[in-house]
């Protein structure tokens, strides 16, 4: 259920992540600090490709690591083998990619 | 059985593939009693129609392994002191694998997946060349070692989590003696063992819950095993993809 293709795709999406959540977590507490108003955020964040790139990779990097390891789960609970897995674990990865793109071209597209 | 005589109750599982109950009876008391000794009291002294499975009775066989009070026990090594709750045992077939009848559960799944590991020895010379000589004190040896004295008695088959939810994971013994294997020297093609042990069922299936390890009543470590096959499948997904 889970090969050698699965297995270092989610261990490397993990490693993608625990930096840009440390980087996520820190830039918000910062940010909130001088009483920043979500328009000042804006304001930096749109039009900055690195804003793009450090949010850009976080969602691809969360898509990939969810749907692998929601796939366990619900193998795992569920039972479900075979196509309805693979169905299950291509669209949570699309689902979670459009939804992270969506929120990501907001913040950071002009 | 007089009446001074002190009984447990005992519930044993009656029943096969389709189902079945539990059963109590009344079995004596007596000092440095074990498991198995209990399930025998029973066949030969209240039902004869009891089925159930052992050989040895010493430990070395593997064949008596049974859920006791709901946890995987080889019966012939437990005293009942140290399970007895109140004054009651209950006896159950290993978890995780098919009925046959009552207490013999059918092992042919653990053994095929011992198979399918890749746990068959392939030697690498002929009988026609001189033995290998084996260093004892060489590190992969020292881990080889580790795990060889398992006697497939399916304890840590029937304690993983991970089996009974994935119907496809090897378990702890088969992914062990494919660890054994890919530090024995005298095997060569590491790959292929590798490639039986990375598949939809293998070794990254783990989840590091480590009941196998809690449960061995050998005392090894399968938990540590499956950490190394782990760790070589990874480095060989760089190596390979080089």
């Amino acid at each position: 259920m889970l090969n050698l293709r699965l297995y270092m795709a989610q261990r490397l999406s993990a490693m993608v992540m625990a930096p840009l959540v440390l980087g996520h977590i820190a830039v918000m507490i910062y940010a909130i600090q001088g009483g920043l108003s979500t328009a000042e955020i804006l304001g930096r964040t749109q039009g900055s490709a690195l804003w793009l790139l450090f949010y850009g990779s976080f969602v691809v990097a969360v898509s990939i690591h969810a749907a692998i390891g929601l796939r366990v789960i619900v193998h795992e609970t569920l039972g479900l083998r075979g196509r309805w897995l693979e169905i299950f674990t291509w669209g949570t990865g699309i689902v979670l990619l459009l939804m992270g793109a969506r929120a990501v071209a907001a913040v950071t597209m002009l | 059985m007089s009446e001074n005589t002190k009984t447990m109750e005992v519930s044993v599982w009656r029943g096969d593939e389709n189902g079945g109950a539990f059963e109590t009876f009344k079995v004596p008391a007596l000092g440095s009693q074990t498991v198995l000794d209990v399930v025998t009291w029973i066949q030969q002294s209240a039902d004869p129609t009891l089925t159930y499975r052992y050989a040895c009775r010493v430990g070395m066989c593997g064949s008596c392994a049974m859920m006791v009070n709901g946890e995987p026990r080889w019966t012939c090594r437990t005293h009942v002191s140290r399970v007895l709750d109140g004054d009651r045992l209950e006896i159950a077939p290993l978890r995780n694998l098919p009925v046959i009848k009552d207490l013999a559960a059918d092992m042919d799944p653990f053994f095929d997946k011992w198979v399918k590991a890749g746990g068959v020895h392939r030697p690498s010379r002929t009988r026609d060349e001189p033995i290998q000589q084996v260093n004892p004190e060489a590190p992969a040896r020292v881990e080889a070692n580790k795990g060889i004295e398992c006697i497939n008695c399916s304890v840590c088959y029937a304690a993983c989590d991970t089996v009974a939810g994935n119907q496809d994971y090897l378990g702890p013994a088969a992914l062990q003696r494919a660890w054994t294997l890919y530090n024995d020297e005298k095997v060569q093609d590491r790959g292929a063992i590798l490639d039986a042990v990375s598949g939809p069922g293998g070794c990254l299936n783990c989840h590091t819950q480590g009941s196998c390890t809690r449960y061995c009543p050998n005392e090894l470590d399968p938990l540590s095993a499956i950490a190394g096959l782990k760790r070589a499948v990874a480095t060989s997904f760089f190596k390979r993809s080089a």
